[in-house]
């Protein structure tokens, strides 16, 4: 999951702006921390050679020269946020060999559900995508909020109830990846850790004509049961039943998650919201 | 009777928190036996609990930030135990204790450690410093204080009376909401933010009245010792924040208590605007907190440097820069959640813009060493380290609020590692060194320099041994708040980070040895001149411990740096002092105001949290009816005879004349 491996273009473009970032202050970083520790010493009570200047407290030169290192920086580094807040903008398209994979992903409490609507297929806790290819995320939440993340693949985002997040990422090598909320998001948060198999755009078919071979199906019924608070050990994969399911989830349609069971919580005296519709 | 409170309330079957809290609980309840015991109550009641003298309320806040700091470090060496062997495994600590553990250390850490002892110094310092009497509204700082005792007090109860909140310290909705988090969690850390916010606001306003209104003779703005310019940018960040997080949380409460749907999924609500207003408070609270420890580094890094403060307008025109910007980098605190990348681009370039008058602070502070002649005294070594740790801080800093590298570390360890840099490197390191430095002005007597160097190595080593490994694991993609995790790769790193906070235990236990043997060898160690650092403000020109009416005379001051051009005035037209003429003074009586208050707004927080109606109206009228028993006084003032204060006086005079300065040498 090192960042510094990056595996697409958008994890590679996220990580050359890091580290351009932090080389370009070290120049500035390293001699002022040389200065300081040097000056310390030097100018130490019990150094003799060091000569004492009381009246060494103001100098137009010094004055000019401070605010223009850390200001120079800046107009330099705000280039690079600019520049790589456009290229590097979550939504922006990222062009890719062959059709582009739509991917919806819900976060629920507490895994993940990837719907690939045009397939219609869903599965739990695995991203299967090929290589090469631009995958357009849409995201939203099933009840609290958490992050999408991959972190060789780049560009994390938050998934929220109720609202719609886009994000469009590509794959440039077959392998197995590791992607995780990065999201704080209640008991279960750790166990949202997910795989992401990035297979060769002729094995996807396969994979996709596998998958829909499955018996399980994805409907409302058995989304309002995977709602439920609870972790997911085991992979699982579903035929979708509704290729719109998605749009009710992020309509709330579909509404939120009910969070814990409250079977003996006396003290809950509001209905708090699920009466909403 | 008793609303949602009954005996399940009490972890039984969590021998941690219950044993803790039964230790604490000893702790208390021995401290106050020995105190009834001794017969100090009176003394105690009558000199510490009811005093409204700002010197006392400053030393009450910064042992609460003390008694804190233990308790927030507890919390973090369980959690730095449980990343390093939760691989694989779930460790020691189930979610949901996990959970409570990393809210209430963030929680207690930010608001019940850094703040009261930012808070404390500048209540101990700031009258002192302006040749005043004392802070505008003697008796509010007294109620300030102790209602955020009360705050840490009911966080403190949660550990074994109900559970604290498993939302992270700042309880971001849908999750803080009730249908997430329907126990009473949340409403312990909302109830004791509210409580101790009021503290804080009325501890803003009142240093902010101070400074603008309270200045003795002469000294004009350009003449404030820098401290007093951070506490000035500092308080007035206060009292245009923290009225923000006040309605923030208060929709929040709505929402849990009455049902409304600000902040909920359902009927309209909206999360965002939650993330938008607690960052709106959020991101100018770490201002609040780390722009008084810049003044405490410049009266350092001046006072051992032997020189006055290189670029002194430019120092306050920084400082002015950072109060005003820090307002407007709010949304960098959620680059990820999709907005324009116009959006993005901007709010990362205005933070990036904060980082230039901070740039320039480090310049002059390296400027001021530059020609010194340096003394290497514990609070000088705490500023050089912050110097260097901050810088690291810094750039990291810079580096976050660039968008595209955001993408990559929004929420990460990396992230964990990089506000620990600061907040630890600055507002940290910046109380330590102001506690060494003003010890002696507050008790007379220094404290023990080899182990408060001792302090210092350990503290600075552990912290770079705790935190260099999470900028690594957040590199590893390793996020925060995992309570267990399967990753090979970040194992190493959590092994490290555990021994380093052994280290960093070992500082602050060398912080507390350090206070015993200076307790114990206080004769030795006894500072008679009222200026043992050879200082260059006018804390520095009154005894230590101070007299309760601080000066005798309203100090003339004549230019920055006050104390050293008048010690250099007398040493180089060898003036002896005039035989003056003193005069009655008259002080405020103390006032139990502030503990009665507390008291029921104690008992009104726990009754709201627990639901408990009658008692909420109880302790509500109570803290109402104090206020009007103290509004209808008729004395609050009493007068020192002006013999008393010339007896005093004389002492102090008589052995200031054995001081040895620099002032006026060359």
């Amino acid at each position: 999951m090192n960042l510094l491996d990056p595996q697409g273009p958008v994890a590679a473009g996220n990580s050359t702006i890091l580290v351009d970032s932090v080389f370009i202050m070290l120049v500035i970083v390293v001699p002022t921390i040389i200065a300081i520790l040097g000056f310390a010493f030097w100018f130490r009570a019990s150094n003799p050679k060091a000569r004492y200047q009381p009246h060494f407290v103001y100098s137009g030169r010094v004055e000019m020269v401070v605010w223009s290192i850390p200001a120079l920086t800046v107009i330099l580094l705000g280039g690079v946020a600019w520049i790589g807040s456009h290229q590097l903008d979550p939504a922006a398209p990222v062009p890719g060999t062959g059709s582009p994979v739509r991917i919806q992903a819900v976060s629920l409490d507490w895994k993940w559900l990837f719907i690939y609507p045009d397939q219609r297929i869903a599965t739990i806790n695995t991203l299967t995508v090929p290589a090469g290819a631009e995958l357009n995320f849409q995201l939203t939440s099933s009840s609290v909020m958490n992050t999408f993340f991959i972190p060789q693949l780049g560009s994390m985002i938050y998934t929220m109830n109720g609202m719609v997040t886009k994000l469009n990422l590509r794959a440039d090598n077959e392998g197995k990846l590791q992607g995780l909320s990065a999201h704080f998001s209640g008991d279960g948060f750790p166990d949202m850790m997910f795989d992401v198999n990035v297979v060769s755009p002729l094995a996807f078919p396969d994979w996709v004509a596998t998958t829909a071979r499955t018996d399980a199906v994805l409907n409302a019924d058995t989304y309002k049961k995977l709602m439920q608070q609870g972790i997911e050990k085991g992979r699982p994969v579903y035929r979708l039943d509704d290729p719109r399911l998605f749009d009710l989830i992020a309509s709330q349609h579909i509404p939120p998650g009910p969070g814990p069971e409250l079977a003996s919580e006396a003290g809950r005296p509001h209905s708090g919201g699920h009466d909403a519709r | 009777m008793l609303g949602k409170l009954d005996w399940s309330a009490i972890p039984i079957d969590q021998p941690i928190p219950l044993v803790a809290g039964a230790v604490v609980l000893v702790a208390i309840l021995g401290v106050l036996t020995w105190v009834v015991v001794k017969g100090h109550l009176p003394y105690l009641w009558g000199e510490w609990i009811t005093s409204v003298d700002h010197k006392r309320i400053g030393v009450m806040y910064i042992l609460l930030a003390s008694v804190m700091l233990l308790r927030g470090g507890s919390d973090a060496i369980m959690m730095r135990i449980q990343q390093a062997v939760a691989y694989q495994s779930q460790g020691y600590l189930p979610p949901e204790h996990y959970n409570q553990i990393f809210s209430a250390h963030g929680t207690i850490m930010i608001f019940f450690v850094a703040m009261p002892f930012v808070i404390g110094l500048m209540n101990l310092v700031v009258p002192l410093q302006l040749g005043v009497r004392d802070v505008a509204f003697p008796t509010l700082n007294s109620v300030g204080f102790w209602l955020t005792a009360t705050g840490a007090l009911l966080v403190n109860v949660s550990l074994v009376v109900g559970e604290f909140a498993r939302t992270g310290w700042l309880a971001f909705p849908p999750l803080s909401e009730l249908a997430y988090s329907p126990g009473v969690g949340v409403d312990y850390y909302a109830w004791s933010l509210q409580i101790s916010g009021v503290g804080t606001l009325v501890a803003g306003i009142n240093l902010v009245t101070t400074v603008l209104k309270l200045r003795t003779r002469g000294m004009n703005y350009l003449r404030m010792p820098m401290f007093c310019w951070t506490t000035l940018a500092s308080n007035l960040l206060i009292v245009a924040a923290f009225p923000i997080l006040t309605a923030t949380l208060a929709m929040l409460l709505l929402d849990r208590y009455l049902g409304f749907h600000f902040f909920t999924n359902e009927a309209g609500g909206n999360v965002m605007m939650f993330m938008n207003l607690i960052w709106a408070w959020g991101h100018p609270e770490v201002y609040i907190l780390v722009l008084p420890a810049f003044g405490i580094f410049s009266e350092v890094v001046s006072t051992f440097s032997g020189k006055a403060l290189f670029g002194y307008r430019s120092m306050v025109l920084a400082t002015m820069a950072i109060c005003v910007i820090s307002f407007m980098v709010w949304l960098h605190h959620f680059f990820t959640m999709g907005a324009g990348p116009d959006v993005n681009a901007i709010f990362g370039i205005a933070s990036m813009i904060i980082a230039i008058p901070t740039g320039v602070k480090i310049y002059n502070w390296l400027f001021t060493m530059y020609g010194g002649r340096i003394r290497f005294a514990t609070p000088m070594l705490w500023s050089v380290g912050f110097m260097v740790t901050f810088i690291i801080g810094g750039l990291t800093g810079v580096l976050v609020a660039v968008p595209p590298a955001d993408f990559m570390l929004h929420n990460s360890m990396f992230l964990v590692a990089h506000f620990h840099n600061v907040i630890i490197g600055g507002v940290l390191f910046g109380a330590f060194a102001g506690f060494e430095y003003w010890f002696p002005k507050a008790f007379g007597f220094r404290l023990d320099e080899r182990w408060g160097k001792a302090a210092f190595w350990f503290t600075f080593l552990g912290f770079y041994v705790t935190f260099m490994p999470l900028y690594i694991a957040g590199m590893l993609g390793m996020t925060r708040r995992m309570q267990h995790y399967d990753v090979a790769s970040w194992r190493p790193w959590m092994i490290v980070a555990a021994v380093g906070v052994a280290v960093l235990s070992i500082g602050v236990i060398c912080q507390i040895v350090q206070l015993v043997v200076s307790i114990r060898n206080r004769e030795a160690l006894r500072d008679r001149t009222g200026d043992p650092w050879d200082g260059r403000s006018l804390e520095w020109a009154t005894s230590s411990p101070p007299p309760v009416f601080n000066f005798a005379f309203n100090p003339d001051v004549r230019g920055e740096d006050a104390y050293w051009e008048m010690k250099a005035r007398a040493r180089q037209q060898s003036l002896e002092h005039e035989v003056p003429e003193y005069q009655d003074i008259e002080m405020p009586r103390n006032s139990p105001t502030g503990f009665v208050c507390a008291f029921f707004a104690t008992i009104m927080g726990f009754a709201l949290i627990w639901h408990i109606w009658w008692m909420v109206i109880l302790g509500g009228i109570g803290a109402f009816a104090t206020f009007v028993v103290f509004a209808w006084r008729d004395h609050d003032e009493y007068v020192i005879p002006a013999e008393q204060v010339a007896a005093i006086d004389r002492v102090n005079i008589e052995e200031r004349r054995s001081l040895v300065s620099m002032a006026g040498a060359v």
